[in-house]
């Protein structure tokens, strides 16, 4: 093989480890450049490449061993990847770049690629030659147990960690009487604290597991095959199947006898490349990264992706290590733990316990963010807590209800028991594309899918409204665990590129980007963009290059395209700008003068305070357009939508500030912009708020002297209500803050983004710093408001409008005969 | 079926498209980034969706509509949706685009 692989052009590249990582890595090098490596990979193990963290559940006869497999040896076969199944890799040979395997196999490489994973750690007390004495690590311990289980009544399980509780919950589903022991205080320490670990030891000795913490194993007793286990205080049980799950150790051995540099595991740099030589890379639980070495499947994948950058000459992302969080899968037992366990002091930590109802929850600050989370009983809000953690949110403002915060409420058209956990199968999660939660269930468990991207992807749930997102990542970190990837932070924009939308925006700043095809070339886009993708780069160059960027028609839904909204039958609305909901009898006229003409079908007051022509047919919208004479009201648009207004002091007895002066104001300053998502405002008059400001992504409310700015309010899928940003007491103030605050918006949230989605993410407190508190800042917003004002398009149902857009159908005439 | 000399190549947008209609049938031409042109039927087999107004990407329309994912190649629709469209043939002869239909 070596002589053949020597004559093809492509790069050898070899793999040690034939597991989750490493097969990460594979999937991720033959997405981004599918010919560049001809690749060769050895695995110890005889299984192929299988889900390790679904283990548990094939212990506990929930799942096949034939179920976990994600990677089958056709899959190999069809990618011509030579694999060598149950072959040990004993030896790298640096020097002739070669790597030799049990049986003398070997394979020359261009680049290596170190996946070993990790052992069970075995602890050093005589007794471990005994029969019984097993680990759990692999499909084959997994089949020793339900062996042993098969065979025998008592089992103990040493170690209170991760591993060793759900061994245990699989044993007790077994039918056997476990014990499991402790060396320190309480359960999974590394993870809870003192009440949780408390806790979670009250609620599984329900299910009947027995514990002995603070208790030192010494030796395991027995003749041939275990008969029990003796403690440092003399003391001694009796068992026959003894579970150690007393840690992990990265397996080294391999690299350190070809000389690589090693510490606990192989020491890599940000681009997974070992410090000793860089066509030698290493991924997985094998490594060592910035002094830290991962046990869960998050991380590591992380991994696996840059490695795949990196080999394959890719894009330029690197590595920065991983907040991790792990949630216990034992079923009936809802345990989650991320981050820090102990603030740094009592300030720091806010709790929720009920111990009658079982539930308890702590959250860890650090400089106002959350920086750690434990939850019992009531794992609900765990992605909202890790996501939190991950995009840094500033929670100060959100304190006093921060574990209050039901992440369900305000969400519509899937209402339905609050926990994911008590639905049934059958229940609708994605009400737009009809997938129930089986499906969603099945597909992660079938599919070896671990990101909310994929079970879009797979099933289109979540594809459309996004309402239903924060369910499916729950329901992934219910059948996964923590293996679930929070990807939030370093989530790339879609599958067409490894960019984060902040790493786009940051390179259309500094390469002066001003065409969507200009900055995918530069950025390394595989192939022509998407339709996620696309819009999102066409909204970030003409937000950054106001005037100097061209508009791409062909990157914006139809809807923006032709600027009005796709209907059913494939016709279009009309929705002309009726300012501040204020209209003239003129206005009014020529609409149903319009209606008439061309017989539209329907004419209706819409929610937003206008009025909308129903049922137009693309070939007449230019001609509606002119007839109509008024501007487009952006009814289609990420840009400003309506302005919603009350009477206000004119006519209003209560009025105490001019409402619909400033709403019209307001709509004709910033009519036109164009913004990450739509933007709806309102002007009431005084504090009894008919028009409803704190539902609005600005919302204003008159008080006697002066106004109130509301923000990031919202009524639609996700419904939010609004923060007071400031009140300030004249008019130019508001319109001033309006105008900064949205500009801030327009260049700090992500395309698709609302207001009340980014200020949920970013903090009110960062807001008010740059909108409120800096008057510079303020006013330096301001003025780039200002300049995209100057530079923003004529109404688009006036100025000339590329043809090509709108160009009619071809009409062909059939010849007379054939 | 025969072939019909519908329009100039550059007619087309890049990335875009033209509706040609011929009696019932409603074809849509594409005109892909690399210059190619693709003929697919213009309606999508979800619910009708008119193709001709999604967002083109690679070898693919995305319906407007819903966002099923048509292959402009062979008319087949990318999992987890399922069905498929007609294809046209289609032919171009120094600047003019025929379509068989
Ligand atoms: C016409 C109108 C309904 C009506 O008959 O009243 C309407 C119609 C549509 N809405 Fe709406 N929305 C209309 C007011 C609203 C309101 C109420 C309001 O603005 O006061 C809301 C909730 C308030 C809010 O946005 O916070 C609303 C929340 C939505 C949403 C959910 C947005 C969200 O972020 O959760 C969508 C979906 C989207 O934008 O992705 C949506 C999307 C749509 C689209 C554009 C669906 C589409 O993409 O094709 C509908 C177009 C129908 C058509 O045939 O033209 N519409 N929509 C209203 C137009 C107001 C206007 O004058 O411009
Ligand atoms: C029971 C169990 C439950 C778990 N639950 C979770 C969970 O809920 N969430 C989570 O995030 N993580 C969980 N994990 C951890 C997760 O499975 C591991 O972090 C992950 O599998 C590690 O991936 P890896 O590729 O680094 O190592 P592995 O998957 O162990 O792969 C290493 C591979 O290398 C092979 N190998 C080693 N040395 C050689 C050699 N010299 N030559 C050839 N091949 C070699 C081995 O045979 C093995 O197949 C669990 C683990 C176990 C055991
Ligand atoms: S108008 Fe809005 S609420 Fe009504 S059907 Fe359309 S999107 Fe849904
Ligand atoms: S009509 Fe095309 S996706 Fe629904």
């Amino acid at each position: 093989m070596n002589a053949k692989t020597m004559e093809r052009t492509e790069k050898r590249l070899v793999m040690i480890g034939n597991g989750m990582a490493g097969m990460k890595a594979i999937e991720e090098i033959l997405k981004l450049a599918p010919s560049t490596y001809d690749i060769t990979i050895f695995g110890a193990d005889r299984h192929p490449n299988y889900n390790r963290v679904l283990l548990s559940r094939v212990l506990a006869g929930e799942m096949a061993a034939k179920d976990i497999t994600l990677n089958n040896e056709d899959w190999y076969r069809e990618r011509g990847i030579t694999l060598h199944l149950g072959k040990e890799v004993s030896e790298i040979w640096r020097g002739q770049r070669r790597v030799v395997a049990s049986g003398g196999v070997y394979a020359d490489y261009d680049r290596l690629v170190i996946a070993t994973g990790s052992s069970a750690v075995i602890l050093n007390i005589p007794g471990q030659e005994l029969e019984n004495v097993l680990t759990f690590r692999d499909i084959s311990d997994c089949e020793r147990i339900k062996e042993a289980s098969r065979r025998f009544k008592r089992a103990a399980v040493i170690g209170g960690g991760l591993l060793g509780l759900e061994a245990a919950g699989g044993l007790v589903d077994l039918g056997m009487d476990v014990t499991v022991i402790h060396d320190q205080m309480h359960l999974m320490n590394m993870q809870l604290d003192k009440t949780a670990g408390e806790m979670l030891k009250a609620s599984l000795e329900k299910r009947g597991i027995k514990f002995r913490l603070s208790t030192i194993t010494t030796e395991i007793l027995g003749d041939g095959s275990v008969g029990g286990l003796r403690f440092s205080d003399g003391s001694a049980i009796g068992c026959d199947v003894v579970i150690q799950a007393v840690g992990i150790r990265p397996n080294k051995t391999l690299a350190e006898r070809a000389n690589l540099y090693c510490n606990r595991g192989v020491v890599v740099n940000d681009y997974m490349q070992t410090l000793t030589d860089p066509s030698i890379y290493a991924v997985g639980e094998c490594t060592e990264h910035r002094g830290k070495t991962y046990g869960l499947i998050a991380p590591l994948f992380e991994q696996a992706r840059i490695l795949a950058y990196h080999i394959t000459g890719h894009g330029f992302k690197s590595y920065r290590g991983s907040v991790v969080s792990s949630k216990l899968k034992v079923s009936g037992v809802d345990v989650f733990s991320a981050g820090e366990l102990k603030g740094a002091s009592p300030e720091d930590e806010i709790y929720y316990t009920d111990r009658g109802g079982g539930v308890y929850k702590k959250l860890v600050l650090r400089d106002g963010k959350v920086s750690g989370a434990i939850l019992f009983g009531d794992t609900n809000d765990c992605t909202r807590f890790f996501q939190m953690m991950q995009d840094e949110v500033d929670v100060r403002g959100e304190r006093p209800a921060l574990l209050f915060g039901n992440p369900m409420s305000g969400d519509t058209g899937h209402s339905g028991p609050a926990s994911i956990s008590m639905m049934a199968p059958s229940t609708v999660v994605c009400g737009c594309n009809g997938v129930t939660k089986k499906e969603i269930v099945d597909s992660i468990a079938e599919g070896g899918l671990t990101t909310r991207h994929d079970v879009t992807k797979k099933t289109k749930a979540g594809g459309s409204c996004g309402g239903c997102i924060p369910l499916i990542e729950e329901l992934l970190v219910s059948v996964l665990g923590s293996s679930f990837m929070q990807r939030t932070k370093g989530e790339p924009i879609c599958d067409c590129a490894e960019l984060t939308h902040e790493e786009v925006k940051k390179e259309i700043r500094t390469s002066r980007l001003t065409t969507v095809r200009r900055a995918m070339e530069v950025m390394g886009w595989k192939g022509e963009g998407c339709g996620t993708c696309r819009p999102a780069i066409n909204y970030y160059v003409q937000m950054t290059w106001p005037g100097e960027a061209k508009d791409d028609p062909f990157s914006r839904h139809v809807n923006e395209r032709l600027h009005a909204n796709i209907q059913k039958e494939g016709t279009f609305s009309v929705i002309p700008r009726i300012y501040g909901g204020a209209a003239t009898p003129d206005e009014l006229m020529r609409l149903a003068g319009t209606a008439k003409k061309y017989n539209v079908r329907a004419v209706k007051i819409t929610g937003g305070q206008r009025i909308a022509l129903l049922g137009i047919r693309k070939e007449d919208l230019r001609s509606v357009w002119g007839e109509l004479g008024m501007k487009s009201g952006y009814a289609y648009a990420k840009a400003l939508r309506t302005v919603k207004t009350c009477v206000g002091n004119d006519w209003c007895r209560f009025g105490t500030q001019d409402s619909m002066g400033l709403g019209i104001t307001l709509e004709k300053i910033l009519e036109g912009v164009l913004t990450p998502a739509k933007v709806k405002l309102s002007v009431s008059g005084c504090p009894r708020n008919c028009a409803e400001s704190s539902i609005k992504d600005l919302g204003i409310v008159g008080i006697e002297g002066g106004w109130e700015v509301y923000i990031a309010g919202c009524a639609g899928v996700k419904a939010r209500v609004s923060d007071l940003l400031c009140a300030v007491s004249g008019r130019e103030e508001v319109i001033e803050i309006a105008m900064a605050y949205l500009e801030f918006y327009r260049e700090d949230a992500r395309y698709g983004e609302r207001t009340s989605a980014w200020v949920k993410r970013v903090g009110l407190e960062r807001i008010k710093k740059s909108v409120v508190d800096d008057a510079g800042e303020r006013r330096r917003l301001k003025e780039r408001m200002d300049e995209c004002l100057r530079k923003r398009k004529e109404d688009p149902w006036e100025g000339p409008d590329s043809e090509e857009v709108f160009s009619a159908p071809i009409e062909i005439t059939p010849y007379g005969g054939p | 079926m025969i072939f019909y000399r519908v329009c100039k190549i550059t007619d087309i947008p890049v990335m875009g498209s033209r509706i040609v209609n011929l009696g019932p049938e409603s074809a849509a031409l594409f005109r892909l980034y690399d210059g190619s042109v693709l003929a697919i039927e213009n309606a999508c087999p979800h619910k009708g969706g008119p193709l001709s107004e999604g967002i083109v990407s690679g070898n693919s329309v995305i319906c407007p509509m819903h966002n099923t994912r048509v292959d402009l190649r062979d008319g087949t629709v990318e999992g987890p949706d399922t069905g498929s469209v007609r294809t046209y043939e289609v032919k171009i002869e120094g600047e003019e685009v025929w379509i068989r239909l």
